[in-house]
């Protein structure tokens, strides 16, 4: 057959294949079904070229990865998530803890991070407020203070318009320091952080009457991945000031959390999945939160579609090695 | 020589101190007080820092030298940043607030600068948050070109390494629960998502915990040449 009847064999197939879809699929599904099939298409055209031991050029690696991250974007893919037990270790502490708790949540990341560790902050922050846990912010990063304004006042206190502020939570904001800070605020919070952000004296502030340091909250949660970041926390304030600490980390750290799991760190929620998995028990456990924003299973779709990509792009460069390696032996 | 030996006192001394308080409780508090100490030195560094940037970019846009056109961005970046964040510029619903130059609500100085309406928080909301996870994002384009030549079973190591990446990136997907679902409960370890975690548990741990100890003896050991005046080489010189 020539180079013409293949591409005449290609276009009737792809009629075929559209055909199907219009009239098997409705409408609203047609744009998630078409992405897939331009995907998986395209994968399975690569993988049969491999045979030939042909290289696969940098350029259509990347298209693929646009097409994969694009297209759940564009057209929503959600899937079921089972909360891991380290995911569900975080859970469980905050909802076990008795209502009026003292919770500190530190923002410990930068734009970069935020799509992966931002959705787990809100989550928990929600969590906390929902369960009536008084709720301690702050930061280590500089960008930090500026991404936790943004979370409070665009997701985190929308759902929670009678919470007020300085009774239920509060916004101590970034210090400059990096561990140094942890290293005061573990003995005395008022002399590393004298006001909140809005320049209120912490003495003034009902949330700090029974909080003289970072050893009288009940539960830490630091979300992060960089230095400072979670694996300060643990070393200069849940260690020494016998605080339970969970982390909330980028996909890329996580591995560097387990070596203090479960004995220094109570819970590893990591990445995108581990935002997820949160938000799959929150909505679960309540109600409430039915109709929740959740950023962290809607990015799933494309992280799923991604991987397999990238997996697939794994097992055709397995096979034109070997390929190759049998055509040179021969 | 006071040049050398009074740095080497300092660091000798401090040093010393901050070991011992650990140890006598009275002295407890001298740890607290030493990093107040830092952060005040630490708003020097952050004058220095400052000034030494423009200076390196007025010197750069002075004498033409390549991508001075670059330094024009990041002067005009740099002072747009400090003054609308030292003045605390804000305009919500069309009222311009400039506290510190009389204008608008005088309370607002006491505001934070991450305030809605700030223009120190819309510049970081709709530049450098996006310029940022622009940049980060671009990271999945390179990891699976770079996956795609690097993990090739070349020997046994590189087989075990593929394996392992392949189970750890199936185990961070929900595809990875749905393939193998079927396993039965009494054989949950080996599901994908339990095999990927048992990955990070077991082999990671062992892994990260030998390099941590590593780090931990290396962090005591380059400590202890700097209190004891063995090392020196942050005072310029090339030998211990």
């Amino acid at each position: 057959m020539g180079k013409r009847h293949w591409i005449l064999l290609g276009a009737i197939v792809a009629v075929i294949i559209i055909a199907a879809v219009l009239w098997l699929f409705p409408k609203e599904r047609w744009g998630t079904v078409f992405s897939l099939l331009l995907v998986f298409g395209g994968l399975v055209a690569l993988l049969l070229r491999s045979l030939y031991a042909k290289e696969v050029e940098r350029r259509i690696i990347f298209l693929f990865i646009l097409v994969a991250v694009a297209a759940p974007i564009l057209f929503p893919i959600t899937f079921t998530e089972k909360p891991t037990a380290v995911v569900q270790a975080v859970f469980d502490k905050i909802e076990n803890l008795p209502s009026g708790s003292t919770v500190l949540l530190s923002f410990d990341f930068d734009p970069a991070m935020a799509p992966e560790v931002q959705p787990m902050a809100n989550a928990i922050s929600r969590h906390c407020l929902e369960k009536g846990h008084k709720v301690i912010f702050m930061s280590l990063w500089a960008t930090g203070q500026a991404l936790l304004s943004q979370s409070l006042s665009d997701y985190i206190l929308l759902g929670f318009p009678d919470k007020v502020d300085g009774v239920d939570y509060v916004n101590i904001g970034y210090k400059a320091g990096n561990e140094g800070v942890l290293n005061v605020i573990v003995s005395n919070f008022e002399k590393m952080f004298p006001t909140d952000v809005n320049s209120v004296p912490l003495k003034d502030i009902r949330i700090f009457d029974d909080i003289a340091s970072a050893k009288d909250v009940d539960f830490i949660m630091s979300i992060g991945g960089g230095m400072p970041g979670p694996k300060e926390w643990v070393l200069f304030v849940g260690d020494p000031g016998d605080v339970d600490v969970g982390v909330g980390v980028a996909a890329v750290v996580a591995p560097q959390m387990y070596p203090y799991y479960p004995a220094q760190v109570i819970g590893i929620l990591g990445g995108v999945k581990g935002a997820a998995e949160y938000e799959y028990a929150l909505k679960d456990a309540y109600p409430v939160f039915a109709d929740m924003d959740t950023p962290g299973l809607r990015m799933m779709g494309p992280q799923t579609l991604a991987h397999i990509v990238i997996l697939s792009f794994i097992v055709i460069g397995n096979i034109i090695y070997f390929r190759g390696r049998r055509e040179r032996k021969q | 020589m006071f040049k050398r030996r009074i740095p080497l006192f300092i660091l000798a001394f401090v040093g010393t101190l901050l070991i011992v308080s650990v140890f006598i409780p009275p002295m407890e508090n001298l740890g607290e007080d030493f990093t107040l100490f830092f952060d005040i030195i630490a708003v020097f560094a952050f004058f220095l820092g400052g000034g030494n940037l423009v200076r390196i970019h007025f010197g750069k846009l002075r004498r033409r030298k390549k991508d001075w056109g670059f330094s024009i961005v990041t002067l005009v970046a740099f002072f747009f940043m400090l003054t609308i964040g030292l003045l605390k510029v804000s305009s919500v619903g069309g009222v311009w607030n400039i506290p510190l130059l009389g204008i608008g609500d005088p309370a607002a100085i006491a505001a934070s600068p991450t305030t809605e309406g700030s223009w120190f928080q819309e510049t970081f909301n709709y530049v450098i948050n996006p310029l940022q996870s622009t940049m980060y994002a671009l990271l999945a384009f390179f990891v699976a070109s770079a996956s795609y030549r690097a993990f090739r079973a070349k020997n046994r190591e590189a087989t075990l390494l593929l394996l392992a990446a392949f189970i750890i990136l199936l185990g961070r997907t929900p595809f990875g629960m749905e393939l193998t679902r079927w396993v039965p409960e009494s054989f949950s370890v080996l599901q994908i998502p339990n095999m990927a975690i048992w990955i990070m548990n077991s082999p990671n741990l062992a892994g990260q915990r030998a390099i941590l100890i590593g780090i931990g003896l290396g962090v005591v050991s380059m400590s202890l040449r700097l209190i004891l005046g063995i090392e020196r080489s942050y005072l310029g010189e090339d030998r211990g």
